[in-house]
């Protein structure tokens, strides 16, 4: 099976994930005791706009119908209205979403950059002192609360930094970007470390008994070259499909470490609404991050099968 | 044939694995360790009331923000509470919430898990399904959007881990019995005539709860976790009831003059999560079948 094929085929696979997200997302104003509409308004609204948020829901129709109204709303990029700030659900959360996306990107490559080098030190001399001391990390490092951790860099790097390491903020331009995301991205790299390092060992040891390596061995080429050019490209392949799955968990931290660094993105947006009873937003993100999460599967598997061939075949 | 050969393949194995475990747990450091550390919080915990020296929610407005002293062995908060106290409160509720928020899904994701891959078919496409869906929503995002739709509090707290928390087990004890139905002990078992629910409690499940167990202990650190997140955002335990979570919401502001408010709750998060980690770590080793 070509590339492309098996790209469509988990796409169409997907598709049914994405309907029950959509289902899912849906039900959310249901699980409100009571009335929603009360709810989400206070106890102080008036009747009149409690029975027009019941029109402006759907939820004086059907369930189905509902969901029907819901599904058309979606499938025309309509998430609803802000019951806060007056303005399109989906034009909040677009505008918020860059940022987001620019932390998941440099966590991960921080993450490759933090855990490809320690893995490749504690897998060259399996259990001699620096591979206890590399496994030892995700014994430790799976404990720490992500915000916690947030709150420490803070204090230990952003506030005797000079001002270099901004203690919130998204940063303006490209550098800005990169100063500015820098402990919010190193506090969740931190956090899917220890997952990948733990893995990434566990699959160069593999590797580094195969005849190949052996063979490499035997031709008298360095252990660095041996490491780096030969072991880590097929130990990598495992780590991927983990790292997928791990990106995945931490889109969620990316909730509350923007709330730690006061980073703009959809997480401290979902947060703030939280707080001011915002339905549409909360149910808006909560929708975007599943996607992300079902998109990040299938990037991880397109990957997966790019470096390993017979994934296609299976 | 194969009628004959259950009783020789699975009584032996099961006996020998207990008495395995009786006789190696104190030899496992990983384990001793792990034990050492959550059994003296757990102590500590249970024995709040007896050694905290204050009431954890007097507020004492003349000792406001008081640094680690001999009265106050931790110092005193914004609202002059004895920190220390607060910690060994704290304690009690948010290990008590963790340990029992694994419980639900335990039970719910085995259940699941079992129905899904002994009967397969249909069973398993629709738990499978949704396992996938459930899946899809990042852990944090679940939790936080549920406890918003239920409202805060440690009841919503157990429902929203459980409705979220079972898919790991289901999976995990899914694909256990998966290789275990097709185990000779197993189709011995069916040719005896046995039940489809005997067979699945007195024979497999024994043999494939295992993972599961294992998985509980990093499960309760991420219960843990999940549980002081939702304390620092406000949408946890409510106040005035002590939580490590809604401690170091409180310290932040004060972090450049009063860093420990902040940093002893979270030491505390990371000393059970490290100790639940080696429990797990022993427990995985010491369980395995020799």
């Amino acid at each position: 099976m070509d590339l492309l094929s098996y790209f469509l085929r988990r796409l169409v696979q997907a598709v049914p994930v994405v309907i029950g997200v959509t289902v899912l997302v849906f039900f959310m104003i249901h699980l409100v005791p009571g009335d929603p509409a009360r709810t989400m308004l206070g106890t102080h609204a008036s009747p009149a706009r409690i029975q027009a948020l019941h029109k402006e829901w759907g939820l004086d129709q059907p369930l189905w119908v509902q969901y029907k109204d819901f599904m058309s709303r979606l499938l025309h990029g309509n998430l609803g209205d802000s019951l806060y700030y007056q303005e399109s659900a989906g034009t909040l959360i677009m505008g918020r979403l860059p940022a987001t996306i620019w932390l998941l990107c440099y966590s991960t490559v921080l993450a490759i950059v933090i855990a490809v080098p320690l893995a490749a030190l504690a897998a060259s001399k399996k259990d001699a002192a620096r591979d206890q001391v590399v496994r030892a990390v995700p014994m430790v490092g799976l404990g720490f609360p992500p915000f916690w951790l947030g709150i420490m860099l803070l204090l230990l790097v952003a506030l005797h930094s000079g001002g270099f390491f901004p203690v919130g903020g998204y940063g303006n331009g490209f550098t800005g970007h990169l100063q500015a995301m820098f402990l919010p991205s190193l506090t969740i790299a931190l956090g899917i470390s220890p997952i990948l390092i733990r893995s990434l060992r566990a699959s160069l040891l593999n590797v580094l008994e195969s005849d190949y390596i052996m063979t490499a061995r035997s031709k008298g080429i360095s252990e660095r070259r041996v490491m780096y050019r030969h072991a880590l490209r097929n130990g990598v392949i495992s780590t991927v499909t983990v790292l997928g799955i791990n990106l995945a968990f931490l889109v969620g931290s990316t909730v509350v470490i923007e709330q730690v660094f006061a980073v703009p993105g959809i997480g401290q947006l979902m947060l703030s609404s939280i707080f001011q009873r915002d339905f549409p937003i909360v149910q808006g993100v909560t929708l975007v991050f599943a996607i992300m999460v079902v998109v990040i599967y299938l990037a991880a598997d397109l990957v997966h099968a790019m470096l390993d061939p017979r994934v296609r075949f299976d | 044939m194969a009628t004959a050969a259950a009783p020789i393949v699975t009584e032996p194995l099961v006996v020998e694995r207990h008495r395995g475990f009786r006789e190696r747990w104190y030899r496992t450091p990983s384990f001793v360790a792990g034990l050492v550390i959550i059994g003296t919080m757990l102590t500590l915990a249970v024995l709040a009331p007896v050694i905290a020296p204050y009431d954890p929610n007097h507020q004492d407005l003349t000792q406001l923000l008081q640094g680690p002293s001999s009265q106050h062995w931790l110092g005193t908060d914004n609202l002059g509470r004895d920190v220390w106290s607060r910690m060994l409160y704290a304690a009690r509720v948010d290990l008590q919430v963790a340990f029992l928020a694994v419980c639900f899904p335990f039970i719910i994701g085995t259940v699941l898990g079992c129905i899904s891959g002994f009967y397969g078919g249909w069973a398993d496409t629709g738990v499978m399904r949704f396992v996938d869906v459930v899946v899809a929503f990042p852990f944090y995002v679940l939790i936080i959007a549920l406890v918003f739709v239920l409202g805060p509090g440690t009841r919503n707290i157990y429902i929203a881990i459980t409705l979220v928390g079972w898919v790991s087990y289901a999976r995990i004890l899914r694909g256990e019995i998966l290789v275990a139905k097709r185990q000779e002990y197993v189709l011995a078992a069916r040719g005896a005539g046995f039940g489809d629910a005997r067979i699945v409690m007195r024979h497999l499940l024994p043999n494939v709860i295992t993972q599961a167990i294992v998985f509980a202990m990093s499960d309760i650190v991420l219960d843990l976790l999940a549980i002081v997140t939702l304390g620092y955002l406000g949408l946890g335990i409510q106040p005035p009831t002590a939580d490590w979570g809604t401690m170091i919401a409180d310290g932040e502001q004060f972090l450049t003059t009063h860093w420990q408010l902040s940093t002893f709750p979270g030491v505390a998060v990371v000393i059970v999560g490290l100790g639940l980690s080696l429990l797990g770590d022993g427990l995985a080793d010491l369980l395995r079948p020799e």
